[in-house]
């Protein structure tokens, strides 16, 4: 991490392409995409986790196809294909986790739907694999894939633990330990998301000063 | 169906469960848009609109989608008629005010990816509302949007004045505002249930 800034300035390897989504330009921390689902279903480690995996699928899957399809789409019609595209793996990926788990499909719920609307896929297909070739491309989508669901599982892990007491369901504190409601409640996902976003900050504030 | 009376319906989308501080659908342009007050109420009027066709002509596919069994493509054909729905209003408005239209800038067709728009949609099918019931919840969803965007701008111009310590500048002091606002908002549970 600590030559981040030095690896920029030289020319973009393909492992630069990687790890760019997991820190430097993390699609949640630094850029600040896709929040809906961030906030909303971050309320368990558990619910996090698999949101996160849920979007990273249809970010790899419709980079590929935008990145394979970019010399054929006219460039008026790009926008609308390429949601055309992610509606698709949008509902395949719906249809997967409800045949997988249907207590996860009810927790989640509409926001498997609403992956769709996700600015970070669509902000990818526009901004990388639209111009880039398909090698390239798919190391984006791992890279910001990952990168969205572990700042992702970061909030779902921090809620949990302070809002009921456990982490995947499984009670860490002894029987004495009030929980924070309110960690759980909507407010606290704003709360959460500021201070994972204050701690990044002062790190980054301490690193240009160093 | 569904015995919910239509006040109680549009209470429930606008306050109890407001799409944007208890669903947290429509983040982005709330952390986008809301600098200004002027451009927020803009942009929360194009987008009650927006919300108010899409949800009507949802109603409409739905029931055509359900009576040639084919509910997979109901994902699929609502982003459509969302993208073309904003696509019509972004063509009606440079027609009707040029003016209008230069203000709202980038954001009108940044609509289409509002999932508060596509929120509405989803959620009234999952609800099964009738066709009055589904205008009544995107009215309510609309009023809603708009409420939270007017005021998170009122108080974020007013926070231009504050002195805030130099890392909490930006969206995370939006964060924690819209954390607190939320907070006031759970104080609606249980008005129109």
């Amino acid at each position: 991490m600590s030559n981040d800034n030095s690896k920029s300035k030289q020319e973009v390897t393909s492992t630069d392409e990687f790890i760019k989504g997991l820190w430097r330009d993390n699609p949640v921390f630094v850029q600040v995409l896709g929040m809906c689902p961030v906030l909303a279903v971050s309320n368990t480690a558990e619910n996090a986790l698999a949101m996160g995996l849920a979007t990273a699928f249809v970010l790899l899957m419709s980079n590929i196809l935008v990145s394979l399809l970019r010399n054929f789409v006219p460039k008026q019609v790009r926008i609308a294909s390429y949601i055309l595209i992610i509606a698709t793996f949008v509902t395949v990926t719906d249809y997967a986790i409800q045949a997988i788990s249907v207590e996860l499909h009810k927790s989640l719920g509409a926001f498997i739907s609403l992956i769709v609307v996700n600015c970070l896929i669509l902000s990818r297909a526009e901004a990388f694999a639209s111009k880039n070739t398909i090698g390239k491309s798919i190391l984006d989508a791992l890279g910001m894939g990952l990168g969205f669901t572990l700042a992702l599982f970061c909030l779902g892990a921090v809620r949990e633990i302070l809002g009921n007491g456990s982490i995947f369901n499984i009670p860490i504190f002894s029987d004495g330990y009030q929980s924070w409601i309110v960690m759980i409640l909507p407010a606290g996902g704003f709360f959460t998301l500021a201070l994972w976003l204050l701690i990044i900050n002062a790190i980054q504030t301490r690193k240009v000063k160093s | 169906m569904n015995t919910e009376s239509l006040g109680s319906i549009f209470l429930n989308a606008a306050l109890v469960n407001n799409f944007v501080l208890a669903y947290f659908l429509g983040i982005c342009p709330f952390l986008g848009v809301s600098g200004k007050m002027e451009t927020a109420t803009k942009m929360g009027g194009a987008v009650m609109f927006v919300m108010l066709i899409s949800s009507m002509s949802a109603y409409g596919i739905h029931a055509f989608l359900v009576r040639i069994d084919a509910p997979f493509l109901q994902l699929i054909s609502y982003i459509v008629v969302i993208a073309s729905t904003v696509q019509l209003v972004e063509m009606f408005i440079k027609k009707i005010s040029p003016a209008l239209f230069k203000s709202l800038g980038i954001f009108l067709p940044l609509i289409t990816t509002n999932c508060a728009i596509l929120g509405v949609a989803l959620f009234q099918t999952n609800k099964g509302y009738g066709f009055l019931e589904s205008i009544v919840y995107s009215l309510g969803a609309g009023a809603g949007f708009m409420l939270a965007l007017v005021l998170i701008a009122g108080i974020r111009e007013q926070m231009n004045f504050a002195e805030v310590p130099n890392i909490s500048k930006g969206t995370a002091l939006t964060l924690f505002i819209a954390g607190i606002l939320s907070l006031c908002f759970m104080g609606f549970a249980g008005l129109g249930a």
